[in-house]
């Protein structure tokens, strides 16, 4: 949480703009962030990359966008979905939210078949914008952070909130359930809705951030699954594409048989020092 | 330990990440050579009012 803490600060230490309802217009905007953090929010000091691949892809004259696939590719290589569990602000909130002391339900009969969500909004995401013209279809119709950031900008501008409508209406539905849903489910906009966790999802299985199981050490006590919010069962698959790299199983394992990191998985070098070589002698 | 299928997967996933890491390296250069950067930092610095559900 902390980790969390410290990055959704990060991305948005424009403090000065939550009270004028001004964003900033730092150099550093034109920088995407790995995580899902509208650029229109009035603290944001980064480009969200899934707002400005919209803008891209609904841009005419087309035009590849290199540079924001190329970051997003990157981020995904580098971390997969350790973005989602340490990085992303709306993962963030949803976790503050569930901090509330009420009953949660992450096993239930419609969670697979909704986790499939996620990937028909990130076809939407990236198929809608390039056929219907400048129509960021999940910045316009879904995304809860740029909700938030228009309820952060309506607070500090009355401008602003004379302009809500049905448009608003919408959105704000959206976010209202989300955040009540978080209250049962643990992170509902990440297992159902966000096209960014499902593009780094993807990456989960060949990132270099990753999670390994030692066989050998497991005793299949079956404890690290039951933990895990996110539903996966790390013995069967560690790196699968829902896996946020919490670590909750790390903790919960008695045989300290899991490990997250840019070494998982590898092999030990054996190092046979000198004077074993001179036993063996 | 692993099994020699399980350390093969996981050698090639770590080698499929490292290419793609230079990959998202490389696209990211080229994007910035077309100037892309500055059209990220245009569209980052004014209010989408899309993003916001006004527009």
């Amino acid at each position: 949480m902390g980790i969390q803490a410290a990055a959704a600060l990060l991305q948005n230490a424009n403090f000065k703009g939550f009270f004028t309802g001004r964003i900033s217009e730092i150099a550093a905007k034109g920088v995407c962030v790995p995580g899902l953090n509208c650029y229109s929010c009035p603290g944001a000091v980064g480009a969200c990359p899934l707002g400005s691949l919209q803008s891209f892809l609904g841009a005419r004259p087309f035009r590849l966008p290199y540079y924001v696939v190329g970051l997003l590719v990157f981020f995904g290589a580098l971390l997969g979905r350790a973005v989602c569990g340490f990085l992303c602000p709306m993962g963030w909130i949803q976790e503050l939210i569930a901090l509330v002391p009420v009953r949660k339900r992450n096993r239930f009969r419609l969670d697979q078949p909704l986790r499939k969500l996620k990937y028909l909004v990130l076809a939407a995401t990236l198929i809608l914008p390039v056929f219907i013209a400048r129509t960021p279809f999940f910045c316009k119709y879904i995304c809860p952070s740029g909700t938030t950031a228009a309820l952060f900008l309506a607070a500090a501008d009355s401008q602003i909130r004379g302009l809500f409508g049905s448009l608003f209406n919408l959105k704000f539905g959206i976010l209202a359930g989300l955040v009540i849903l978080s209250l049962f489910i643990f992170r509902p906009f990440c297992k159902y809705l966000c096209p960014l966790g499902a593009l780094y999802g993807c990456f989960n299985r060949v990132a270099l951030y990753r999670g390994s199981v030692t066989e050998s050490a497991c005793v299949h006590c079956g404890r690290c699954a039951e933990i895990c919010r996110m539903g996966v069962d790390p013995v069967k698959n560690i790196n699968s594409a829902e896996c946020i790299r919490c670590g909750d199983c790390v903790g919960s394992c008695p045989a300290k048989a899991i490990r997250f990191g840019f070494t998982a998985g590898k092999e030990p070098r054996i190092i046979v020092k000198e004077a074993d070589m001179n036993n063996v002698q | 330990m692993k099994d020699g299928g399980t350390q093969q997967a996981e050698k090639t996933g770590r080698r499929t990440g490292l290419i793609l890491l230079l990959l998202g390296t490389a696209l990211t250069a080229a994007g910035l050579l077309q100037g892309q950067y500055a059209s990220v930092l245009a569209k980052a610095i004014r209010i989408c009012m899309e993003c916001v559900g006004i527009g």
